[in-house]
């Protein structure tokens, strides 16, 4: 349990207020009005402004909208694309932040960008790339088709689109949690005579679970709703490779505004859910951990 | 399972289906925004009368979005069996970019291959408060005008080549005075959205604007949707025979062996039948005596062709749409 | 095995993570992006030229840039005061706020751009009060940063969090007891120990905004020459077939966050190390 007793003096020194880390109430009160004012125009209004319109013309309409097989279809799509891409992301984000944090090597700064890069591609480009690869015209094109192969406008090229655009989230979760941890605690488990990868399991795991944990949730989140990318793949076939968020906008586009919201607050309410979830979680261990 | 007897069976499967016709045939017809409600209603009355005449199934995937967008996806490889387009220009684009179908693809059905036209009008406020009635109000002052981009949207193109006709027909062919004219229009234009149905959305949901120049069959759509108290479609005196035409992409209607009932798909549409449901759906019918039956859905209004007035779509094109053409001059000053 | 360009640790494990980071890096991310670079040059250089410097073109970068350098900076402000807030103070519904700064993440963008568009307009729940003050958002530039603060507002607080909450608070009492007041004690020590998450977090708010799409073309109205950003010129360009051109314009916008992302990744780490030294 050496990893506990390690993170409770740094939990400890946060959570105890003293008098000088203890503003006067108005200037506490003032600000967290105003950080909340701030989440409510920004965040919450337009949360809100979604729920109004899915309900718009009431629940029957609501519940027939996520029911019909369309969007079923767009759900089921959405969670493979999401299913297929978390898992290799996953992996990536843990070596990735391994070689990164645990090792000081030429040209990091370099490979930290590099991993940022999908954050700032234009979701447009991060579609075209794998157009301009495996598109009819693209590279591959002619002999994708000769063997009949399909990748873009059909599901392999969402899944890449997705992977894609959701690259950087578990990596850039896990580096500076594993850059601040050091690595002391590993290490230690070595000299004791601990394997790699008993190290791994018993040290390096634990320690950045939340993290993890917390990568994971935004790196799903962000695959279900990938609006850019994937439509520039998709070929938006009816019931075939319709994602969720395609789903909406086709639903926006027939003049069924409160079907869309309707889809689109699905959307939300999986996001809402699995933060609030990740928090109480998060909650839960601490508390365990102080006892 | 092993994969190799997954493949074995996967394969089996795929022969039975060839040879004994056991799974239903599969058609994708890739279109533009506008048709989603009316290729519904026909998808389901082919499939009826194709089982009816062979006794096969038949099962119509759709595909919707901007006319160019789809055209560029067919050229990127996206398996339309037939597609349906808003512009003949685009087709032409398959035709050149990817050699799916061939050059002559226009002639090959009857009335230019477009079974059904379309023309372009105005859906005003209800009540006409600025009182719209011919294209010379969408220049005055203070009228906002809600229209697509020309360079983004096929109908958009229609709506600005319509209104360039109409300044040249009232100008005695003056060039000069329709360009002005058009520049005066589009200076009205506070939203330029990327495709018809946002413009509508903007005109309608979010109530900016007093005309927005759309699709005859999208304005009587959106008049159903929206309500006639809401909204209401004054059609100008002059428009433009809009033609959105249709094709079987040959090659990989080949592929898929479905070049017989992509043909007759296409076909169906010229029948009696497939021209009521147009009409329905507020697409002019070419048969005439389906257009008497609907005569009066549809307004008189005196209309031009693009071959005309434009010389066809690949000079309108160049000259207006393409990069540093008469529409970019516009916003250049 | 250790090459000059590692230094030596007893940790295992390098050459597998580093490998197996590479090459997952090249399958998804190099080779594609590769792909925008060589079909750009696939075109003449006068023809690109002309592409990524007509007017509507410098227009937009004019505007992409513009409003993701506003965008970051207020994200960088607000985010600031939310993540001081949910770290420092204790209030009713705290898990709540803390769990929806995220929503931007995983709202779909084309969702958040309708969202936003509804409630801006003159009509809408906001635009109708701002509208009288004379104050227009939707389909004017303050739109665009509008939605593009919205994209990029978690990207400050989430990375400034964390490093608030690790800070030490014996630093700050230290200072106290030496005479500082709060305003000092915020100013000399809270801040420089943010500051790299701080510069992290524009960094990336300011790259996610400037390839933002889905949620700013619904907000922006489209304008030429006034609010069109550039991937919607990219879009344009596709459907006029000139690939080259569309990628000519992406491999500018690449590059320009590439370097951005660069220099604030050097800066970081910079004062990260000046930091630690003491």
């Amino acid at each position: 349990m050496a990893t506990v007793a390690l993170e409770l003096p740094r939990k400890r020194t946060s959570a105890i207020p003293r008098s000088i880390r203890r503003d006067p109430p108005l200037v506490r009160w003032g600000l967290t009005l105003l950080a909340l004012l701030a989440l409510g125009v920004f965040i919450v209004l337009p949360l809100v402004a979604v729920f109004v319109q899915a309900f718009a013309k009431g629940l029957p309409v609501y519940l027939a909208a996520i029911r019909e097989p369309d969007t079923l279809s767009a759900i089921r799509l959405s969670l493979l694309a999401a299913g297929v891409s978390v898992p290799l992301n996953l992996v990536f984000g843990v070596a990735a932040a391994w070689t990164i944090a645990k090792f000081q090597f030429k040209g990091k700064s370099l490979l930290v960008t590099l991993i940022d890069i999908p954050f700032a591609v234009s979701p447009v480009v991060s579609g075209l790339i794998f157009v301009l690869i495996f598109g009819a015209q693209g590279w591959f094109g002619s002999w994708l088709i000769d063997h009949d192969i399909r990748i873009v406008f059909a599901v392999p090229g969402i899944i890449l689109a997705t992977t894609f655009v959701t690259f950087p989230f578990v990596a850039r979760e896990l580096i500076p949690l594993m850059q601040s941890q050091g690595s002391d605690e590993e290490e230690a488990a070595l000299t004791l005579g601990a394997t790699g990868w008993q190290m791994f399991f018993k040290i390096t795991l634990p320690n950045i679970k939340w993290g993890l944990l917390y990568g994971v949730v935004l790196c799903t989140a962000r695959a279900l709703g990938e609006f850019g990318a994937v439509s520039v793949v998709s070929g938006h076939i009816r019931g075939q490779t319709n994602t969720l968020p395609l789903h909406v906008e086709i639903l926006y586009n027939e003049y069924n505004y409160s079907g869309a919201f309707a889809v689109a607050s699905l959307l939300s309410v999986i996001a809402v859910i699995t933060l609030t979830l990740k928090k109480f979680l998060e909650w839960k261990t601490k508390e365990g951990a102080s006892k | 399972m092993k994969p190799t007897t997954f493949f074995k069976r996967a394969l089996a499967l795929l022969a039975g289906s060839v040879l004994f016709g056991a799974g239903p045939v599969k058609l994708l017809n890739v279109s533009y925004d506008p048709t989603r409600e009316l290729y519904q209603d026909i998808n389901a009355a082919f499939a009826k009368q194709w089982k009816a005449k062979t006794g096969v199934d038949v099962e119509i995937s759709q595909s919707h979005g901007g006319s160019s967008k789809q055209a560029r996806s067919v050229i990127d490889g996206l398996q339309a069996d037939v597609v349906t387009l808003g512009l003949a220009y685009d087709i032409d684009s398959i035709a050149e970019h990817a050699h799916l179908l061939p050059a002559n693809w226009q002639t090959r059905l009857p009335n230019n291959s477009t079974p059904y036209t379309s023309t372009i009008v105005f859906l005003v406020r209800h009540g006409n408060p600025k009182h719209i009635k011919d294209w010379d109000d969408l220049v005055r002052p203070g009228v906002s005008v809600i229209a697509p981009n020309p360079k983004s949207s096929g109908g958009a193109r229609w709506a600005y080549l319509a209104a360039w006709g109409y300044a040249l027909k009232k100008n005695n062919g003056d060039d000069k005075k329709a360009q002005e004219f058009v520049t005066r229009l589009y200076k009205n234009v506070p939203v330029l959205d990327s495709g018809a149905r946002g413009s509508t959305t903007t005109f309608a949901q979010r109530g900016i604007g007093d005309v927005l120049l759309d699709w005859e069959n999208e304005a009587f759509l959106a008049l159903d949707e929206l309500g006639k108290d809401k909204v209401e479609v004054v059609t100008p005196s002059l428009s433009i025979l809009a033609e959105p035409p249709v094709s079987v992409v040959d090659r990989v209607a080949a592929k898929h062996g479905t070049t017989q009932v992509a043909k007759a798909y296409l076909e169906f549409l010229y029948t009696a039948e497939g021209q009521e449901i147009g009409a329905r759906h507020y697409y002019r019918p070419r048969s005439p005596e389906v257009a008497a039956k609907y005569a009066s859905r549809f307004a008189k209004v005196q209309l031009f062709t693009i071959d005309e007035v434009f010389g066809g779509w690949q000079k309108a094109q160049k000259r207006h749409f393409d990069d540093g053409g008469v529409f970019d001059q516009i916003y250049l000053r | 095995m250790s090459l000059p360009f590692k230094k030596p640790s007893i940790l295992p494990g390098f050459w597998p993570a580093f490998s197996y980071t590479i090459l997952y890096l090249s399958l998804i991310v190099l080779i594609p992006l590769s792909a925008v670079f060589l079909k750009s040059v696939t075109s003449t250089w006068s023809h690109l030229w002309r592409v990524v410097t007509s007017p509507e073109v410098v227009a937009s970068y004019r505007l992409s840039f513009g409003a993701s350098l506003v965008a970051g900076m207020i994200s960088v402000v607000v985010g600031f005061l939310v993540a001081w807030v949910l770290v420092r103070y204790q209030f009713p519904g705290k898990a709540l706020a803390d769990a929806l700064v995220d929503l931007p993440f995983a709202l779909p963008t084309a969702v958040a751009g309708i969202a936003l568009t509804s409630l801006y307009t003159e009509n809408g729940w906001l635009g109708r009060y701002l509208a009288p003050l004379g104050i227009k958002v939707a389909f004017t530039p303050l739109g665009v940063v509008v939605a593009l603060t919205f994209i990029g507002l978690p990207f400050v607080v989430r990375a400034v969090q964390p490093v608030l909450a690790d800070a030490d608070a014996e630093l700050e009492e230290a200072a106290a007891s030496l005479g500082a007041n709060r305003w000092q004690v915020f100013r000399l020590v809270i801040f420089p120990i943010v500051r790299p998450a701080l510069l992290t977090g524009f960094a990336l708010a300011f790259a996610r905004a400037l390839g933002e799409y889905g949620s700013v073309i619904f907000i922006a109205g489209n304008m030429p020459m006034k609010t069109e950003i550039t991937p919607l010129l990219i879009v344009t360009k596709l459907e006029q077939y000139d690939y080259a051109g569309a990628t000519a314009i992406a491999a500018v916008m690449l590059t320009a966050s590439f370097l951005l992302l660069l220099a604030i990744n050097a800066l970081e780490r910079r004062t990260r190390k000046f930091m630690t030294m003491g």
